[in-house]
């Protein structure tokens, strides 16, 4: 199944948490959705799943609209935090789920024992789920999720909390059921949609920044640089002007009047250097400082690749 | 059906296991009965005649705080873990997540009405029982716990904290035991009459009393409804 999301935006208290932001999924993709702490990843992924409703825009699965009534069965979800019914054991809740999700009688619990080996919860399966560790709580989560065979698959955050070894296994088991399904799984881990996705999109403060493999966002992001400079010699405005008629310049900001300071965008794979240089001499402006700055891009990398 | 059915077992089955329901039955059980036998038939060998009144007002006030203490968590324990976001992703209406949830507590009233049964037996044999009166004690009951389901439901419903859904049903459920009587007696005009339509405790006296009137049991049934759907309405709504 296709995910079409369209124009998809929500606002909490005049704030939008996700705004304007359109893509799309297909069958056998699994996509990275990366961005730091508040992006509105999880916002995103609650309106998939339907537990809050669209504010604009709309998402169509196989080209039909969530609005007009679509199956939830269809999803398979893990929340961030991942929820659990924690006094029940863990045999026991597969079963639950595997029922509510509409798994005919007969069938849960040979679902529930396939999930169990699946997802290496064998030595645990009649234990209360208040009696495991995180590790094995997260995968009882991704077992819940999976339980009724979905096509579409939605983890916030699957590896979370898991020690190194636990993450490697988590991210095996994503991509071995991503090849038939479609799945969005986001963090906030550069290195983990690296390991696990075929696609990443980037997205901060509800837009989205990026989209491609991980290759071409790298090419992208060190092709786009940032100067700050300053120069002397006349009003900041006609140097601005100057500034911005150069063929390999996007944008120019005056971040300063007074001291005439002004932040330079280079076109994509472009270095601006040497034609401001050429620039100054040829007006007789002097040129003052000239730093280089990471491009925005860089900067998100940067938040995602720590920690 | 199935999937509320499934819910309802589920919340059963967490109650049995937590042994809040054991402790639940046990003291309904024990007040029920010291009442019923140290209070209401102390001197039925005097009298000659079988009472079951006494048993009926003390099950009354027993389910009155004990309904409370069953649903307050349904909503709001569910609301705070945020497994309430795992059950409204899953193929279930919101609808069938109440109704399992009433199921639920509704069974546990009646299985602790079921052991009552016992005095009933035994009162009986001690003498004469009106037994429509017993019957229609009962069938209120089992009405007015629904409905204090339904209200307990609806305040467990509107807060993530089990302690202030236990309250506000305990002060929503006073008013519909005295203060709307107190004011359908205190005010005259429409404003007196309708007060006296809501008042619990006048539909539950005259269904006691073994007259089964339509307009009591509609009073029970949309209490009832009401607190499931505006329950309903307050999961649905974030
Ligand atoms: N229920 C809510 N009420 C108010 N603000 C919210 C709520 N949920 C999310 N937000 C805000 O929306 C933004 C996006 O949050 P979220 O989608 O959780 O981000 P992410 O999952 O990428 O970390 C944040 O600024 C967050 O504070
Ligand atoms: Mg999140």
């Amino acid at each position: 199944m296709n995910i079409n999301i369209e124009n998809l935006t929500k606002s909490y208290g005049g704030q939008r948490a996700v705004d304007n932001i359109s893509f799309k999924v297909n069958t056998g993709e699994i996509l990275g959705f990366l961005g730091p702490n508040g992006a509105g990843k999880t916002t995103t992924m609650k309106m998939i799943t339907q537990f809050i409703e669209l504010e604009e825009g709309d998402i169509r699965i196989n080209g039909s609209s969530i609005k007009s009534g679509f199956d939830k069965k269809h999803i398979g979800y893990l929340p961030e935090h991942n929820p659990l019914y924690t006094d029940m054991a863990v045999m026991d809740y597969l079963g639950f789920c595997a029922g509510l999700q509409g798994v005919p009688k007969s069938q849960i619990k040979e679902r529930a024992v396939q999930m169990v080996k699946l997802c290496g919860l064998d030595v645990e399966k009649h234990k209360k789920i208040n009696e495991l560790s995180k590790g094995y709580r997260q995968r009882v989560g991704l077992a819940q999720a999976m339980i009724h065979d979905p096509e579409i698959l939605i983890l916030d955050e699957p590896t979370t909390g898991l020690d190194p070894n636990q993450i490697v296994e988590i991210r095996e088991l994503i991509k071995k059921m991503g090849r038939q399904k479609t799945v969005i799984l986001s963090t906030h881990i550069l290195p983990e949609v690296e390991a696990t996705c075929d696609r990443i999109l980037i997205i901060n403060k509800g837009k989205i920044v990026a989209d491609g493999t991980a290759s071409t966002l790298r090419k992208q992001a060190e092709g786009q640089q940032i100067l700050q400079v300053k120069i002397e010699g006349t009003e900041s405005n006609l140097i601005a002007d100057g500034l911005r008629a150069l063929g390999d310049v996007k944008e120019v900001t005056i971040k300063d009047m007074n001291t005439n300071r002004f932040e330079i965008q280079s076109m994509p794979e472009a270095k601006t250097n040497t034609s401001i240089f050429n620039l100054c001499v040829q007006k007789n402006w002097i040129l003052t400082e000239m730093i280089p700055y990471e491009t925005k891009l860089e900067d998100i990398f940067r938040d995602l690749t720590v920690n | 059906m199935s999937q509320t059915w499934l819910i309802a077992k589920k919340e059963l089955a967490s109650f049995f296991d937590s042994l809040i329901a054991y402790i639940l039955l046990i003291a309904f059980l024990g007040f029920t009965g010291f009442f019923t036998w140290m209070r209401g038939n102390g001197d039925i060998f005097f009298r000659k005649q079988a009472d079951l009144s006494v048993f009926f007002q003390t099950a009354m006030w027993t389910l009155f705080f004990f309904i409370p203490a069953i649903t307050m968590r349904m909503l709001a324990e569910e609301k705070k873990s945020g497994t309430l976001e795992l059950l409204m992703t899953k193929d279930v209406s919101n609808r069938q997540i109440v109704s399992g949830k009433f199921l639920a507590a509704f069974l546990m009233v009646c299985i602790a009405l079921a052991f009552t049964i016992i005095y009933y037996i035994s009162v009986s044999r001690l003498g004469n029982l009106d037994h429509g009166a017993t019957i229609a004690g009962y069938i209120g009951l089992l009405l007015m716990s629904a409905a204090y389901i339904g209200i307990g439901l609806f305040t467990s419903s509107i807060t993530n904290n089990q302690i202030v859904a236990f309250l506000l049903a305990l002060i929503i459920g006073i008013c519909f035991q005295f203060v709307f009587g107190i004011l359908g007696s205190e005010l005259t005009g429409w404003a007196g009459e309708l007060f006296n339509t809501l008042s619990l405790t006048d539909h539950f006296t005259s269904i006691i009393r073994g007259v089964l009137d339509t307009k009591d049991i509609i009073y029970f049934v949309s209490v009832t409804a009401l607190g499931i759907f505006l329950s309903e309405y307050m999961i649905s709504k974030r």
